[in-house]
């Protein structure tokens, strides 16, 4: 995986205490621990372990627990990512409708590996399971965007826009 | 309540949301405006109407003109001739005929008398963000006879005469399911309704929630009513954010209405119904590790017995049912049993709700009676296979169900024959591939799956999901032997014995069908051929990633 320059001190005061707030919402909730997690992670699109401390903290679970929900998850991070998520579909009916060739042009375009961050820091690539948008099939989400009967020509001009 | 000359139903499905049916609306709105159209004609966004690959999906009522692939250029035509003019624009027209569409001079053609719409009678007919026009569809009418004219007894024995089963895919008796827990006995019970969807090639539960989530909110209050339960979930896949919004905008407009809450239609029951968000893990579509990930947990599975029907979500009673079986419920109640039993076959009755996708020239979303045929489906509504090629094999219920050939190509559509062919109905995925694929391609890909939503917990199913990728991916290089796939079959047998969970049990399912029906394939894969020309000799490393991924 690419690096993401400066990811090590992206941690500052102002950042933690923006988890704490979000975190402070769901005080006395555990339960709804993985919530949280969505919430703060779309801060910075990852869960820097300090912030997963101040998430324990304040539901008051177990450091142990929360790094565990947050590394089982394939929607949660633990490692710097790109300012977009890039999530690219290999399961069996977007495989037959074309998908590797989607997915080997992809990279190609971004010059970055599955699993890895483009250079700008701008997309992070992400192999996953059936996003169920099969009908469209072959098909990726960008965020929370959906995009769909992609062939390698379509990518272009979908990575433009988020330039 | 205001008239309008003309409504225009721009589908809001995500498959057409991908197409881009968001800016056709908004471009189809300013125009209308722009035309001082807007007190003569209605712009809806409403959920699915079906055939995805076509989008986006305008209709213009009441005429019934279905307009496809409607791009901004489409959009100023339709205004300009259809909606000013009153000049249908053939040359843009979907030539195929959409079962919830009724046109001005109904002529159905085979297409439409194969589909039958329970569960979708109003997806992609009714705005899904308006309560109202949901109650105008005698929404909420079988929660207010349930409330007050039947006993939680009436409306168990309703669903078990029905002869519903689980839609989610193990196919459970839902009526006995219900009994279960109410007999019971606890101070608190819930109901989950699993809106999760993994299963690769499975859209139903998305569409379903997008384009009429009320019916899936009074599935299961009524559901509450039956066991004695007051509080219910939605537990819905992260990805989903179209469903999670619609769903809760639907729950807030019940609340409103005072449809959730206290005290409802004046009986006594109270009801309530959250929302939980997933988090990306296929596992967690299992009952047990959803309840987990409920609780704020890893999803991992959890041993059974207990069942959640008696020690479920915080070791209280719970009923988790699939977002299709919960939509059959208010049909059900409403119409009875009897009448559901009018559809599909004895042992199966109803309808299922599947979702066509690979190479068929039709796909997308569609609802038939059980017992349809295969190639009813496939070559009827789907319209055949594209490119002049030829059918090879279609995988029923999703990557856990089974590969079918040719032969199976006249047997009926219903969880008995599924069964004796080896396969099942499952979640209703149907993934139809042509002669173009390579079965030993197709069972890497399957396999990969496996290896990466195992969760990890069970030995058999983490080792052996990692172990066929590795025995697969030596038969698409010609370097396995006969040794090598009577371990791959050994294998999946003691997965099935001994895995925790249906994840690992169910590899056996396509691993097996595959064996049993691709057979000469596989073996002349042992002998250095592809009749396909898909296999090489040599790695194919950007699939071939067997250790890595897992
Ligand atoms: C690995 C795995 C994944 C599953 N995923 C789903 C799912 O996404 N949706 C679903 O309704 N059921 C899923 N199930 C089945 C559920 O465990 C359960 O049987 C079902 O929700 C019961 O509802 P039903 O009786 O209405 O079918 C899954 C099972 C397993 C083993
Ligand atoms: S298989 Fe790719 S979206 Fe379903």
């Amino acid at each position: 995986m690419t690096a993401v320059p400066g990811a090590a001190c992206q941690c500052d005061s102002d950042f933690l205490s923006q988890v704490e707030r979000i975190a402070s919402m769901y005080r006395g909730k555990p339960e709804d621990l993985v919530l949280a997690l969505h919430d703060v992670q779309a801060l910075r699109n990852y869960l820097p372990r300090e912030a997963l401390r101040v998430v324990a903290r304040v539901l008051d679970v177990p450091e142990s627990r929360v790094y565990g929900v947050a590394t089982f998850y394939s929607m949660f991070s633990t490692k710097p990512r790109g300012r977009h998520i890039i999530r690219i579909c290999e399961s069996a009916p977007c495989h037959v409708m074309g998908a590797k060739e989607v997915i080997d042009s992809l990279l190609d375009q971004l010059g970055v590996e599955m699993g890895g961050t483009t250079a700008d820091c701008l997309f992070t690539v992400e192999a996953t399971s059936c996003l169920g948008v099969c009908g469209v099939a072959p098909a990726l989400m960008i965020d929370d965007e959906v995009y769909g009967n992609l062939v390698p020509g379509d990518l272009f001009e979908i990575l433009e826009r988020y330039k | 309540m205001e008239f309008y000359r003309s409504h225009v139903l721009v589908c809001g499905g995500s498959p057409c949301v991908a197409a881009g049916c968001r800016a056709v609306r908004v471009e189809i709105e300013r125009l209308v405006r722009e035309q001082g159209l807007d007190r003569e004609v209605r712009v809806v966004e409403t959920g699915c109407l079906g055939p995805c690959d076509q989008g986006p999906i305008v209709v213009v009522y009441p005429e019934g003109t279905v307009y496809h692939r409607v791009n901004m250029g489409a959009a100023r035509e339709i205004v300009a001739e259809h909606l000013v003019k009153g000049r249908p624009v053939t040359r843009l027209q979907y030539a195929g005929e959409l079962p919830s569409v009724s046109t001005a001079d109904d002529k159905r053609t085979d297409y439409f008398q194969i589909q039958k719409r329970i569960v979708l009678e109003n997806v992609g007919l009714i705005d899904p963000e308006s309560i109202e026009e949901y109650i105008a569809r005698d929404g909420y009418l079988a929660l207010g006879t349930a409330l007050t004219n039947l006993r939680p007894a009436d409306v168990i024995e309703t669903v078990k005469r029905s002869g519903l089963r689980g839609r989610g895919g193990a196919a459970f008796p839902s009526g006995a399911k219900l009994e279960f827990t109410a007999r019971t006995e606890s101070d608190q019970k819930y109901i989950i309704c699993n809106a999760d969807e993994g299963e690769p090639g499975t859209f139903k539960d998305r569409l379903i929630l997008e384009g009429d989530p009320h019916k899936v909110i009074e599935g299961m209050i009524i559901m509450g009513y039956a066991v004695g339960a007051t509080h219910g979930y939605i537990y819905i896949r992260g990805e989903y954010y179209i469903s999670i919004e619609r769903i809760e905008r639907a729950i807030r407009q019940a609340r409103w209405l005072g449809l959730l809450g206290a005290n409802l239609f004046g009986s006594g029951f109270n009801f309530d119904i959250e929302v939980k968000k997933g988090a990306g893990a296929y596992v967690c579509g299992e009952e047990t590790a959803l309840i987990e990930s409920i609780e704020g947990k890893r999803g991992i599975p959890r041993r059974k017995p207990p069942y959640p029907g008696t020690s479920g979500l915080w070791g209280k009673p719970t009923v988790v049912n699939n977002v299709e079986t919960i939509a059959n419920i208010p049909p059900i109640i409403l119409n009875g049993a009897d009448w559901y039993r009018g559809f599909g076959t004895s042992t199966s009755p109803g309808t299922k709700v599947f979702t066509l996708t690979g190479n068929v020239n039709n796909r997308g979303l569609i609802e038939v009676p059980m017992g349809i045929t295969l190639r009813e489906v496939i070559y009827g509504i789907g319209g055949g296979i594209p490119d002049g090629r030829s059918f090879k094999m279609a995988q029923t219920g999703g990557t856990a169900g089974g590969c079918l050939a040719e032969a199976h190509l006249d047997m009926p559509m219903d969880y008995e024959s599924m069964q004796s062919a080896g396969s099942a109905l499952g979640s209703g995925a149907l993934l139809i591939i042509d002669d173009s694929h390579c079965i030993v391609d197709v069972a890497c890909s399957l396999l990969h799956f496996f290896a990466h939503e195992s969760c990890g917990q069970c030995t058999p199913c983490r080792e052996g999901t990692t172990r066929l990728v590795q025995i697969f991916d030596k038969l698409r290089q010609f370097r396995a032997t006969q040794a090598d796939l009577d371990l791959a079959m050994e294998l999946a047998t003691v997965m099935l014995r001994s895995s925790l969970c249906a994840l690992g049990q169910s590899v056996v399912v396509p691993l097996g069908t595959i064996m049993q029906h691709f057979e000469g394939e596989i073996q002349a894969h042992l002998h250095g051929k592809c009749s396909v020309g898909l296999c090489h000799g040599a790695c194919d490393c950007a699939e071939g990633r067997p250790a890595e991924n897992v």
